[in-house]
Parts: C-alpha cells; structure tokens; sequence
C-alpha cells in the first residue's frame, strides 16, 4: 500500500460540488427563516440626523426595522483571552450602536421582512439624513496624517541593520522609485452571509467563515453567553481569501434580528454591500531605495511603506517583512506608516503584506539589473543569503535559488534577448518578466478527533474549515496513513464549532498546523487498536506484541497473520476515538522556516492599443512536500491567476469627494476571467522541511500570488520600456 | 413549526450524504400546472400588473396560454408553473421574485448560486428550455410555463454527467461556488458550437467568473468532454 500523501486524489468533497449539493451558508433550508436587508450610508463620515422608518414598518411583510434608536444594545464583553489572530489596534465597528457614520456603506439600518423580496423594498422606503462631516477620501489627504504603527510587533516598528543611508549615497548604482498598488477587494464569489437561529439562549449560526471558533467567541462575546451557547456551522466556504477570518458585524445584524423577531434571520449580503463591510487590501505606496557595488552584490536597501487604515481601528500589514529577508545586504531598513483614512478596517486578503512589498522589491531589482546590465536571475543569485538575514537562524530549507534555476530552464528563459523591445512575434511586442515569492511557513496549536467506526472506517473531526485548498482531501490522506487504510475509508467532518479547536485557515497555516494532530492521533487509534486486538482470544493476532504489528490495508498484520478493522471492530461494542492538540514547540525558533518560489512571465503588447496579454506563466515553488498534486495545482493556479489580477485588471475605485467607491460590483471591479489566462505551469522541487511538522509540508495559499504583478510588471517593461510602478497595469499607463 | 426544526438543531451535511428528510425542501409539487395567471387577466391588482408588465415586455412574447385567474391567492401574488428539471411545480409569488431567488429560496434548489445578482458573473447559469441564461437577470413570471434546468438536474440519478465527472478529474473547482454555472456553460458552449479551440473555448466561458483561479482545470475539462463526443 503506498502512502496516500503524496497522491494526486480527487477531492473528497468532489461530487457534493459537481452536483450543488454542497451546502454553503445561506442554503440552510431552516423553515420559518425570514430575511434581513441592512441599509447601508450613503456618506463616508458624519451623524444620522434622523432616521425615517414608518413607510418600511409599513410595507407588507415587514416584521421590523433596527437602527441605532431601537436595535438592542449588545453586551460586546471584552476579550479576555483573544483567541484573534490579528494584532489590530482600536475598536471594532459595532453595527447600530450610535449615530456616527465612521465610513461609507457602513450599516445605518436593518429590515426583516417574511420575503426577501419585501425585505429588499422595504430596506428602500428607509429615509435617513445626515449631518456629514468632511471626510477623509484620497490617500493624498490622508497622507498628512500618516503615522507610525502603534502595534509593536515586527511588522509595526521600524527595522535598521547596518547604515543604509550611508551605504545607499556610496552606491554605484542606485534605484529609487515609488511604488503603487490600489485598494483591492477579495470578492469571493459567495457573499457572506449568515443565518441566525436562536433556541432559547443558545444560538446557531451558518455563517461564511475561515474560522468558525473566532466567530463562535466573537457572538458569546457580543451577546454576553457562554461560548458553549454558540455553534458555528461552516462546512463549505465559497471562496474568502482573508475576508472571512475575521467575524464581521453582519453576523452580530442577524442573530440582533434573529432575537429581536423571534424567528431564524437569514442575512445574506449584496455584492454592494461587501465593498463596504468584509475587508479589503489596503492602498500602499511604497518608496525602495536600492544601492549596489557595479558587480551586482547589494550594498543598501532602504523600503518604506504607507498602507491605508480606518479611522477607528489600526491594521498593520507585514509589508516590508519579506524585504529583511530575500536577498544578502548588510545595510537595510524598512519604515511602515499608516494612513488613516475614513474607510472601513482593511482585512488580510491573499498573500497580506508579501504580495504588496515584493511588487516593490521584486520591480526595484529588476530596474537595479537593467542599470547593471545584469540579468535578473543572476542578480538574485548573486545576492542569495547564507542565513535569515534578519534574525540570523539558519534557514530550514531556502530553496529560491533551485526554483529560479528550475522555473528558468522550464520556461526556456535562456531564449530572452535582453534589450528592450527586441522580442516580437508578428506585430506584438513580446516581452518577458520574472520575479521571486516568499511567504513564512507557519503553524498554530490545532486539535483533531479521528474516530474508528463499527464498520472499520475512520472518521476525522476538526473545527477546520476548507474554503477551497482540499482541507477534506489532505487529511483524508494524512489520516489513511496514519491508520494505514484507504482513504476511501475516511470520512473528514470539519467546520463545526462543536468539534475540535482549530487555528483559522489563514496565513497558509492551516495544513502545517492540523496534520500533525490528525496525524499523531491517527497512530494512537492504530496503536490502541493493535493494544485491543492482542489481548483479545478471538483475534487472529492474540498473543503477538502490540508493538511488532504493523498497520496497513485496513487492518494490523504481524507474524503472518492479519486482522482487518473491520472484523477488530465487530468485535466492539463502540466506537474508538482519540482526541489530541499539537502545537509547534514552545522554545524559541531554532531555524527560519519560509517557503520561496520564482514566476517566469511572458506577455504581449500590441503596439497599436497597448493591450497586455500574458501569454504564459511558468511558476516554481519550494515548499516542502506536496501533499496531494491535483489540489496543490489548483492553489498554485489561483494564486497565480490572482497576481494576474492585480497586475492587469484589480482596483477598487473611490470617488475622492464622497469616499464612495464606485465600482462595487463584478461588473466594473475586473478580476481575470476564462479569457485573460494564459497555459500556466506550476512545478515543484522534489524537498521535503521537516522543520514545521512531520510530514514536511509547508504551505501554498499565499506564495503563488506573491510577486506575479512585479514578474509581471517586469515583462512589460522588456516588451515596452515602459516601467508601470502603480498598478494595475492599464493601457493608459503605457502611452 | 420553528421550534419544531429548533429543538432538533441540524447536523452538518457530510460531503457525500444524503440530506436527512427534515433538511428536505418544502415545495408543493404536482403534476398539472396549477392556474396561471399572466398579465392582462382581469382580475390582477394594478400593483400586479405594473410589477408584471415593467418586468420586461419579453413576458408577452411567450406562447400564449389559457388566460385563468386565480380565486383564492392574495391579489399580490402570481401563480406561476415552472417545470424544473421535469419536475412542475405550482408556486404563488411575489411578481418580482428573480428566477434565482424562486430556485433558491421557494424550491430549495440551492445549487444554482447567487453572486452578481447582475447578471456579471455567471454563477446563476440555468437552462430555460434548453438555452443558457443568468437566473439573476429573470423574473420568473416571464418564464411560466418553461422548462428550467439547474445543476441538480444535469445528472442522470447516480450517474454524473460527464462534464460534471470531468471537473472532478482536472479539478475544476476549489471552493466549489461558481462550479454550477461554469458546468452548465461548459455544456453550453459544446453545445453552441462554441469549443473549437482553445481561445474559443475561454472567450464563450467568460461570463463566468471564477474568483480562486480554476480556470486552467476548467478548460481542461471542457476540452475533454468535447473530444469525447458526449
């Protein structure tokens, strides 16, 4: 039997997708459901002067209307042990707590009506007035107040090693440049959405989640109960990439809703409404400073960031930690800032922080290689470092050297002439790009339960959620080895606050962090099963040593003879379950873990419109082992595709007037379509980093969108001469 | 009846399961169609009527059948027969409920998914009498009397349809919520004569929109049950 990790298996969730009988949140068919619409402002920052709501009351249907004036007052009791993984600094919105508009579309009301056709009329008949305030709308405005983080962490304070100023003034060669990239909005295909459902004091929710024990705190906080009055039901997530981990207020309107008529509210937001409410990339602009000696070796890099905020909460992206690391200079710093502005609190959203800072970075190298003449892949070899630069450790496995010589030789880089414009097929500017991907391997405390049912299946249990990376797959798989049966034979049930603590999925943690408990409590089951079966007369393997058998095929084998599970199982009267917590060793770190990766872009320009295509992506990635083929190429995929969005096509729109964003729709946010992508080749190094679990996987959400717009950017730049620093890269950037 | 589905708080549906019979969904299912009202009846309110009538002209193109009025419905609601994957059903709606939210929220066919709810993404791809429509962009009183097909439908019982079976070899699908709509597309544009090549193939696939990225598996797909010839 050879180990299922490490096989291409199909998604166990396959055929409940195929068929729509997947269930997201708001497809619960819970009866007496009646529907909740929020009214959103139509101003950025003020008062509600007043508030009109009799014609809604009035409409047919219509159960009632909430707003600051009526809604109840929730506990909100503070965190005593967060359980968040954000370090953000401030208050969180609270939906219809007083008057004061803190930023556009922001929740003034809510209607519950039996339909949501009566829900949808009526939440028009509310009439609100405002007395506004001016408002901070432009990044221009916002600059002036431009700060330094108040968190504290690596990603808030500024960082200096060596004398870069100094360093950067001796330089022989020099970029300075500033760099762009707009607001972005997540917009996963499912809305977010919730169903509320009150029984007495306990309270369910199906809520859209990445982490359903944060949501489970977030409610009993927000209601003032028990933890264990709430259950949180996630099982299937379309799509969130960051928007989803943190509990939004949407979730506090519909159970206040659900209590307040006595009955499940469903709240299911507008695509509207989640440009207002569910988190978006920050705005960042960027200045790098880069100085090497005329051989390329980097003598200064100086990056400073200026990343958008709220007003009432600071959000700190890790902007500028992949700058400490990727590449050998003695003389660094980075400088994050933070420009509040009135918007709602940005939220991680793909690659959070890396994907932006290594636009910068990745872009300013290749400016520093065409003013050294130097080709690209050679200048980042050049300046491979030995060790963490910035903490020292060692690394556990840097593999970006191997994967630029792999994604270069699969690409056929070796064909690209260097100058500018000299590349074409027929009358296309033809141009190619390339650019390097860090992302920090890492793992959290998790808990799972693995079960040995009667009939000699197993099943896993875990709070987990699976928005789409093949959560349910990979630990099938983990689980089938470690019990040493099919994998057909293991049924995975995450996404239920009732089960298992689990870390939220985010950060590419996830699989780091569940697999060795899954894995460990696997072994145990196998052992108690092997303790059971020798001590039993009936067994074939009485009498034999618990710890000679061996677990594989679905059963224990020693000495010749065999018993399956199944037949182990009949014998039993219940089933058998293990339930465990791993967590990453407690003692500080003794190696860096990151996992690294290099994308190969070839574009072309129409010369006539300036139209970019990319014609082809060719990806390599280091990360460790790759559990299950098939599934790890979708995220490569998707990751990369997402860099083709932000590099062509993404940018959420604001008026700078009124602070309302004007494309909050998927009709004019562009994100890549069949149409815009390109044959794509995710390769892998053969590796495996034992570093941050034992079965030395690390992770991929994250690393394949990161530096897709720099390789991107790049390729245009050889195609055209023209160096797009602010994305994304539109026709009118290259006239 | 809420406290009745309440007391019993629902398990999570297992990836592969069978829906236990409570989580069933409440439709009234009979086999002749139920009176139809259509706009022009006499006894429609005007409320009616406008919300019918301004609902698209297209309403009054549809073949023409035996004008009757309901008795006993709310004059706000319209009696509409749906035929949906061969199964008829007689619903009484308010005149401005989308075909999208009628499967979704009266018929519990919940696969066909909600997005846009303007018509940008694709995610709402049923058939009405065999063609390829966004769910979103209709009023389901102007399809009375249709045939409507949704993903719960393209199967053949047990049997996956082969594009549904083939976006599972070349996973087509991470988190599984645009997969409705693109595999009915996908049968589509087969269909339509529009899988020739490649290029083809992704120009009369993008309107549906697929925000993890698979569109590489997708198109994977979509060539192999052409070649297939199904």
């Amino acid at each position: 039997m050879s180990p299922a990790v490490g096989q291409p298996i199909p998604r166990k969730e396959g055929r409940a997708k195929v068929t729509g009988r997947a269930r997201f949140a708001a497809e619960y068919p819970i009866r007496g459901v009646v529907h909740a619409i929020p009214v959103l402002s139509t101003i950025s920052r003020g008062r509600i002067s007043s508030i009109d709501t009799a014609a809604a009351q009035a409409a047919p249907g219509v159960l009632a209307v909430l707003t600051h004036l009526n809604a109840p007052k929730l506990p909100y009791r503070p965190f005593e042990r967060p359980l968040e993984t954000s370090t953000r600094v401030g208050v969180f919105f609270k939906p219809l707590r007083d008057d004061v508009i803190r930023f556009n579309r922001q929740y003034v009301a809510v209607v519950v009506a039996t339909t949501l056709e009566q829900a949808e009329a009526a939440a028009a008949l509310v009439r609100v007035s405002y007395a506004p305030l001016r408002a901070i709308s432009s990044f221009e405005e916002g600059l002036s107040a431009a700060h330094q983080p108040r968190e504290k962490g690596s990603r808030g304070l500024p960082y200096q090693r060596g004398d870069p100023e100094l360093a950067f003034a001796a330089a022989a060669v020099r970029v300075d440049q500033r760099y762009t990239i707009p607001t972005e909005h997540h917009n996963p295909l499912e809305t977010h959405a919730t169903i509320a459902v009150w029984n007495g004091n306990q309270l369910t929710l199906y809520d859209k989640s990445q982490w359903v024990k944060g949501v489970q705190q977030h409610a009993a906080l927000a209601f003032g109960i028990p933890y264990d009055q709430v259950r949180v039901l996630s099982p299937f997530v379309g799509g969130a990439f960051g928007s989803a981990l943190r509990p939004w207020a949407h979730i506090d309107l519909a159970a206040m809703a659900a209590q307040v008529v006595k009955r499940p509210v469903k709240l299911s937001l507008t695509r509207e409404a989640m440009y207002g409410t569910t988190g978006f990339r920050p705005e960042t602009r960027m200045r790098v400073r880069l100085g090497a000696n005329a051989s390329g070796t980097l003598t200064a890099v100086m990056h400073e960031a200026w990343g958008q905020t709220s007003t009432y909460e600071e959000y700190t992206e890790n902007t500028l930690d992949a700058t400490r690391l990727m590449y050998a200079v003695p003389n660094l710093s980075t400088v994050p800032r933070l420009v509040p502005m009135h918007v709602s609190t940005p939220q991680y959203m793909r690659g959070p922080g890396e994907a932006t800072g290594m636009f910068a970075l990745e872009t300013a190298l290749d400016e520093l290689a065409v003013a050294l003449r130097m080709d690209p892949v050679a200048l980042r070899i050049k300046n491979e470092p030995l060790a963490d630069p910035e903490s020292k450790l060692p690394w556990s496995l840097r593999s970006y050297v191997q994967t630029m010589q792999l994604g270069a030789e699969r690409f056929g880089w070796a064909r690209r002439t260097p100058a500018v414009g000299s590349m074409k097929d027929g009358g296309l500017l033809i141009g190619m790009g390339m650019a390097g991907a860090t992302y920090p391997a890492l793992r959290f405390p998790t808990s799972a339960r693995i079960r040995m049912n009667l009939s000699g299946s197993v099943t896993v249990l875990s709070a987990a959620t699976d928005i789409g990376p093949g959560t349910y797959t990979s630990m099938a798989q983990v689980a089938a080895d470690a019990v040493g049966l099919d994998v057909a034979l293991v049924n995975v049930e995450l996404a239920d606050s009732k089960l298992p603590y689990a870390h939220a999925q985010g950060a590419s943690a996830l699989f780091a962090s569940l697999s060795p408990a899954v894995r460990e409590a696997g072994r145990q089951l196998a052992r108690q099963l092997a303790a059971r079966a020798v001590a039993d007369q009936r067994s074939p393997l009485y009498g034999l040593k618990a710890e000679t058998l061996t677990a594989v095929n679905g059963g224990l084998s020693g000495a010749g003879k065999r018993e399956s599970y199944a037949a182990l199982m009949a014998r039993s009267d219940a089933p058998l379950e293990v339930h465990l917590t791993s967590a990453p060793p407690m003692s500080a770190p003794k190696q860096s873990t990151h996992c690294f990766g290099s994308h190969f872009v070839e574009v072309s320009v129409d010369p006539d419109v300036l139209e970019v295509r990319v014609r082809r992506v060719v990806s390599a990635f280091g990360v460790g082992r790759v559990v299950n083929p098939r599934t790890a190429h979708s995220q490569a995929v998707g990751g990369i595709i997402g860099g083709i969005g932000m590099a062509l096509h993404e940018q959420t729109h604001t008026d700078p007037r009124y602070g309302r964003i004007m494309n909050a729709n998927l009709s004019e946010y562009l994100i890549p379509v069949h149409a815009d992508v390109p044959p794509i080749e995710a390769v892998y190094l053969d590796e495996v980093d034992y570093a941050i679990g034992p079965l030395g996987a690390k992770g991929l959400g994250e690393l394949p969108i990161v530096g897709v717009a720099a390789a991107i950017s790049n390729a245009v730049y050889h195609a055209t001469g023209k160096r797009v620093r602010d994305l994304p890269i539109t026709i009118e950037k290259l006239l | 009846m809420a406290k009745n589905v309440l007391s019993r708080l629902p398990e999570i549906q297992l990836p592969d399961g069978q829906l236990p019979e409570w989580e069933q969904p409440v439709v009234t299912e009979k086999s002749e169609p139920e009176p139809v009202v259509r706009p022009g009846s006499p006894d429609l309110s005007r409320r009616t009527f406008v919300a019918v009538s301004t609902a698209l002209g297209a309403a009054m193109l549809l073949p023409a059948a035996p004008a009757q009025v309901t008795t006993d419905a709310p004059p706000e609601l319209v009696s509409v027969a749906l035929k949906v994957n061969g199964k008829t059903h007689a619903l009484k709606l308010d005149p401005r409920t989308s075909l999208l939210d009628t499967l979704r929220e009266h018929l519990g066919l919940t696969g066909t998914k909600k997005t846009c709810n303007q018509g940008a993404c694709g995610a709402c791809t049923v058939y009405v009498d065999g063609v390829r429509i966004n769910a979103c962009l209709a009023l389901t009183v102007m399809h009375d009397g249709q045939s409507v097909t949704t993903i719960e439908g393209l199967a053949q019982g047990d049997a996956l349809h082969p594009m549904q079976a083939s976006f599972i070899v070349h996973d087509g699908f991470q988190c599984g919520y645009c997969t409705s709509g693109q595999i009915m597309s996908g049968v589509s544009v087969i269909k339509e004569g529009h899988a020739g090549s490649d290029a083809e193939i992704r120009e009369w696939m993008s309107g549906n929109l697929c925000r993890c990225g698979c569109y590489v598996g997708i198109l994977a797909a979509v060539k192999e049950v052409r070649d297939a010839g199904v």
